[in-house]
């Protein structure tokens, strides 16, 4: 186990996704923030106080997308967790789904899906904290916290305050036995 | 979870589990999301021996929501008139792939027969069997009841649920009972002696004789239809006098407790167990019920198919 990011880095990696957000998007004015729950929730919150303190409020919600996967017939089922969609809406916004790592693309593919069954923003912006590769479908991140390559038998831990007690990133290799 | 046949077969845990994904599913709907790709594929039948509109439709529209295929099979109709039997017909389903059955019949216990047969390998889940149980109806109940006294985390202690009225023939009672004792609130079975069946005080709930006095006592009354149906015997000298003892009517509708509410499963029998005055009151819940019930089988239809399973394949041809 392996700690590749410490609670500085993750919030200095934030900052600069905050500042990349407004420069991609020449502002705030039409940008729509929705985290993906768990930890993806978290950080759309961090980003969002980020956002406000360097140019100003954004409208920022949550999406569950455990119901638009595809895996689900693979698993037990899973508990729901909430969905709030600013009273703002997504047509025709500029919206950034935020997750904590990016591996397959499964969950951004059924997050793709989930927002198409709600309207129709203008575009979709994703930003993550961990790009750890082994990408199944055609995605990629807009903004990315830090690009850690990794093998399958790895496994990406992102720990946060809300949840797990403290900030940190860490790489475990899969225990065999 | 395989099978839903009753409340005895979930754990506290997992009815919080589902009442938690139901509010889910209702913000979700609420919203913009009106139909989720979840059970796409997968066929599900709403096997009805028995009449019923609300039960039949609202599973109907929590399966189509889920975006599941629904097959329709009321007895009346089917080969079941000509005298298939509860096996045939299930091995029919079977062999026409069916992955989840929602069963309605009028003996007790069928949905148990039909789960433990080995008939079939898909998911049973209990609509009602006689006068045994119809756990969605209960399930559906206490979310409504956690709904509207805000209990967020579905704990309901501190509530006075009164049941009022054909306790005997009634399987959501029996249901409900389970439940909302689960969940932490206090149940009172309230009805004429005629009509509480041998047993009911080792269910845990108290029992009362008296409408009237009970009344101020209660925070939701839920009042049950009298079953005609099933009555092959008289419990009660006349609707009219069952109706003065235990109808809900606009005088009892006014000494209830401030801030108690009225619950009802439906189809009401208005001016005997119910008035319209308490039905359409501000205090009826029994449209919230209603709508409820839909994100509640959704709930429940998740977490039996939503998901991986261990399928059991039946065993054909295996004897009774």
């Amino acid at each position: 186990m392996a700690s590749i990011l410490d609670a500085g880095d993750i919030s200095r990696a934030l900052k600069r996704i905050s500042h990349e957000i407004i420069e991609r998007n020449h502002g705030l004015s039409n940008v729509t923030l929705l985290g993906i729950p768990t930890r993806g929730a978290y950080l759309s919150d961090r980003i969002a106080l980020n956002l406000s303190e360097i140019e100003g409020s954004v409208p920022h919600g949550t999406l569950d997308v455990t119901l638009h996967r595809d895996d689900l017939r693979l698993r037990p089922p899973r508990p729901l967790l909430p969905t709030s969609i600013p009273p703002e809406g997504i047509e025709g916004r500029d919206i950034v789904l935020i997750d904590d790592v990016l591996f397959s693309g499964r969950t951004i593919r059924a997050a793709l899906d989930a927002l198409g069954e709600i309207g129709r923003p203008r575009t979709v912006q994703l930003a993550v904290l961990v790009d750890r590769g082994h990408r199944e479908l055609p995605i990629r991140a807009d903004f990315v916290g830090k690009n850690i390559p990794t093998s399958s038998l790895e496994t990406i831990r992102v720990r946060l305050t809300e949840v797990d007690g403290h900030d940190e990133v860490v790489i475990e290799s899969q225990e065999t036995d | 979870m395989r099978h839903l046949l009753s409340i005895n077969d979930i754990s506290t845990d997992q009815a919080h589990e589902i009442l938690t994904t139901a509010r889910e599913l209702d913000r979700v709907s609420d919203g913009q999301i009106k139909k989720l790709p979840t059970l796409r594929g997968r066929t599900i039948v709403n096997l009805f021996f028995e009449d019923s509109t609300r039960t039949r439709i609202s599973f109907e529209s929590a399966a189509k929501r889920l975006s599941a295929d629904v097959i329709n099979f009321s007895a009346r109709g089917s080969s079941v008139s000509k005298g298939e039997s509860l096996k045939d017909t299930a091995q029919t389903l079977q062999a026409m792939g069916a992955d989840g059955v929602i069963i309605r019949h009028n003996a007790s216990g069928a949905a148990q027969r039909l789960a433990d047969s080995g008939w079939i390998s898909a998911s049973v889940i209990n609509a009602g069997d006689g006068t045994h149980e119809h756990p969605t109806q209960a399930l559906l109940d206490s979310y409504t009841i956690a709904e509207k006294f805000g209990r967020e985390n579905y704990d309901l202690s501190g509530l006075t649920v009164g049941i009022v009225g054909d306790i005997l023939h009634s399987r959501v009672a029996r249901s409900n009972v389970l439940l909302l004792q689960k969940l932490g609130a206090e149940v009172v079975l309230i009805a004429p002696p005629t009509l509480i069946p041998v047993g009911a005080e080792s269910w845990g709930a108290k029992i009362s004789y008296s409408l009237d006095d009970t009344l101020g006592l209660l925070d939701v009354v839920m009042t049950l239809r009298v079953q005609q149906e099933r009555m092959s015997n008289y419990f009660f000298p006349s609707l009219q006098e069952y109706s003065r003892g235990y109808g809900l009517d606009e005088l009892r509708l006014n000494n209830m407790k401030s801030g108690a509410v009225i619950m009802h499963p439906g189809p009401m029998n208005r001016g005997v167990e119910i008035s319209s005055a308490a039905a359409d009151s501000s205090q009826s819940l029994v449209l919230r019920q209603v709508t409820n019930g839909v994100f509640v089988r959704m709930a429940v239809l998740y977490h039996l198919l939503g998901g991986s399973q261990t399928t059991q394949q039946p065993e054909i041809g295996v004897s009774l």
